[in-house]
């Protein structure tokens, strides 16, 4: 196989995972919790952007419009942040394993959730995503709809850079995650910090669960696969931290795709590998600060 | 004797009489019930006792199941004892030098690292097909117990008579070797530890040696259990050392109460016989425990034990 081939693959699969680590990096980064969920939300995007879709087609949605219909489907699944960020708060301040054992309720009942709506089988979409084309040569094909969410993860990528660092609100939220007492003593209302960042969050993973869905298929094992993959990438990349996220997930990505090919065998046992070695070597990951 | 001495002897006595007062469905059931609560009074010396929550724990779990599997099933060693006490010594063995690295960190990257270890494991158990069989696991054959074959017994009755009392005795033996290891000096070292380990450190406890013989410790226990596991399905699968099967190990830690020394074993009952009933009732029984859950975690943390506490003083206090 291809060289770019199997490189356009590893980013690809980078590109979604950036976008559900950036979501564990943003509500770590502020809120401290770490959220098992965030493969639960990822598969719940791609559940509901599969229905979403089916229904979108059904009342004569022209078939160019899956990919912002995706993201629109993503973008909906907001609405559960809120409630969940509510339950959560019961948790804040408390020891963290407290914190992580809420989440892995979450994602138990998330699996049945799914299990309810959506059934125990796979779901897939029809090939309609083809609709873009392929752009092939003699020994190299790839979707331009996988280039497209490249481009909407390096879009997201740079948009939530400007956000954290040029916007008003990205002011107050990375105050918020640097001295939570200052800020709120400075008239920063956290509460509403917090909601709107872990919304920020879920919509990161359920868009990226959305915009996967054309290519590969729903299926319950998603979520707590996904989760031990974003695991790895903020771990790699260093918690908390954007850029550890962007490297991280292209550290995984690559590494996954390039095993696949050379050495099946490997393709966990890699990325594993280089996580302990990172935590080794530097415990606050590549990009992360120093542990006390 | 001691108030928890009685309640244990009574607990003891009830265990006793399940496979003569339950059907033998029952009793088999409480094979895994052993398994784990043997598991969980490790990895509660390690949760509960130092303040490291291991989240990869169920790796100990695949030592105990696929050591039996390759001592029994490949190495033809028909004895379950000397099985038994190959995987605690082998398991004890890999903790070393994976507790070398995890004892470094606390908190959130102690967690990260022993679940690291754990997926490493697993994806070594679930790729390498022709060593470990892959998804479809190693079969794990029926042995003797204390050189007895109970030939005439078929593997239900076998499991539900003398390989329950076997287990019980097990359990009993795990239970005050642990009690014992907490009441000791070392145990005071560990608690200091996870109430201050700099102060501990201060007053001279080796911090870091004392974690790492906390974890080797939970690992023997945690193989223990895993080769009762293992023994009682007759299989070591992967899903054994999965994440999940580890986040369900802090589950029923929590759900018994990690503050108290019987709450893993509490925890151990309750949720074996809840996830069964549950099983039989629905097909979303996943929803209900991770409700149960999370209604543990945010409204009693201290399990069912730390409810039972509670109950007590308040009697008390009405009584007096």
């Amino acid at each position: 196989m291809a060289f770019a081939n199997i490189l356009l693959g590893g980013v690809f699969h980078a590109a979604v995972l950036f976008l559900v680590a950036a979501g564990l990096q943003l509500v770590f980064g502020v809120q401290k919790i770490l959220n098992l969920a965030c493969g639960s939300f990822y598969a719940l995007g791609a559940y509901f952007g599969i229905s979403f879709i089916a229904y979108a087609a059904a009342v004569g949605l022209s078939p160019w419009l899956i990919l912002p219909g995706l993201l629109v489907a993503g973008a909906v699944l907001g609405v559960i942040g809120p409630p969940i960020e509510r339950l959560l708060r019961s948790v804040y301040g408390r020891d963290e394993s407290f914190q992580l054992l809420l989440t892995f309720a979450l994602v138990l009942m998330f699996q049945d959730v799914f299990r309810f709506i959506w059934g125990a089988n796979p779901r897939s979409l029809d090939s309609a995503y083809l609709i873009y084309g392929t752009i092939s040569t003699r020994d190299f094909s790839v979707p331009v709809y996988n280039l497209l969410v490249i481009a909407a993860a390096i879009a997201v990528a740079a948009g939530l850079g400007a956000f954290l660092q040029r916007t008003n609100f990205g002011r107050i939220l990375r105050a918020t995650a640097e001295n939570r007492a200052m800020a709120e003593a400075l008239g920063v209302d956290v509460r509403r910090v917090y909601s709107a960042v872990f919304t920020l969050g879920t919509v990161l993973g359920t868009t990226a669960g959305a915009l996967v869905v054309p290519t590969a298929a729903a299926s319950l094992d998603m979520a707590i696969e996904f989760v031990i993959e974003a695991f790895a990438v903020v771990v790699i990349g260093g918690l908390g931290s954007m850029r550890g996220a962007l490297v991280g997930a292209l550290i995984v990505g690559l590494i996954r795709a390039y095993s696949i090919v050379l050495y099946p065998e490997l393709e966990v046992l890699a990325i594993y590998a280089i996580v302990i070695a990172v935590l080794l070597l530097r415990p606050a990951g590549l990009f992360g600060r120093p542990v006390a | 004797m001691t108030r928890a001495g009685l309640a244990a002897l009574a607990g003891i006595v009830a265990l006793a009489l399940v496979p003569l007062a339950a059907p033998p469905y029952y009793a088999g059931l409480m094979i895994p019930f052993f398994g784990y609560a043997i598991a969980l009074l490790g990895f509660n010396l390690l949760f509960g006792y130092t303040g490291l929550l291991s989240f990869g724990h169920a790796m100990f779990l695949g030592f105990g199941a696929y050591g039996a599997a390759v001592m029994a099933g490949v190495l033809g060693i028909k004895s379950f004892d000397a099985v038994l006490l190959g995987s605690v010594l082998f398991a004890m063995a890999a903790a070393v030098p994976i507790g070398l690295v995890c004892v470094r960190y606390v908190g959130i990257f102690f967690g990260m690292l022993t679940l690291a270890f754990g997926m490493l494991f697993y994806s070594f158990l679930f790729k390498f097909y022709h060593l470990t069989g892959g998804d479809s696991g190693m079969r794990v054959p029926r042995m003797n117990i204390l050189g007895l074959e109970f030939a005439q017994y078929n593997k239900i009755e076998f499991l539900a008579g003398p390989f329950y009392y076997y287990c019980l005795v097990l359990l009993v033996i795990a239970a005050l070797l642990m009690w014992r290891i907490v009441h000791s000096p070392f145990g005071l070292h560990l608690k200091a530890i996870r109430d201050n380990a700099r102060k501990a450190e201060y007053l001279g406890v080796h911090v870091r040696r004392c974690r790492l013989v906390a974890f080797v410790i939970s690992a023997a226990f945690g193989a223990a259990g895993g080769a009762i596991l293992g023994f009682r399905v007759g299989l070591a699968d992967p899903e054994l050392v999965y994440w999940l099967q580890s986040g369900q190990l802090v589950f029923m830690t929590v759900l018994g109460g990690f503050a108290n020394f019987f709450g893993p074993i509490i925890g151990a009952l309750v949720f074996t016989l809840l996830e069964d009933q549950l099983q039989s009732m629905t097909q979303y029984w996943r929803f209900i425990l991770g409700a149960i859950l999370a209604i543990v975690v945010i409204g009693f943390p201290g399990g069912i034990a730390g409810i039972v506490g509670d109950l007590r003083r308040r009697f008390a206090r009405g009584a007096a």
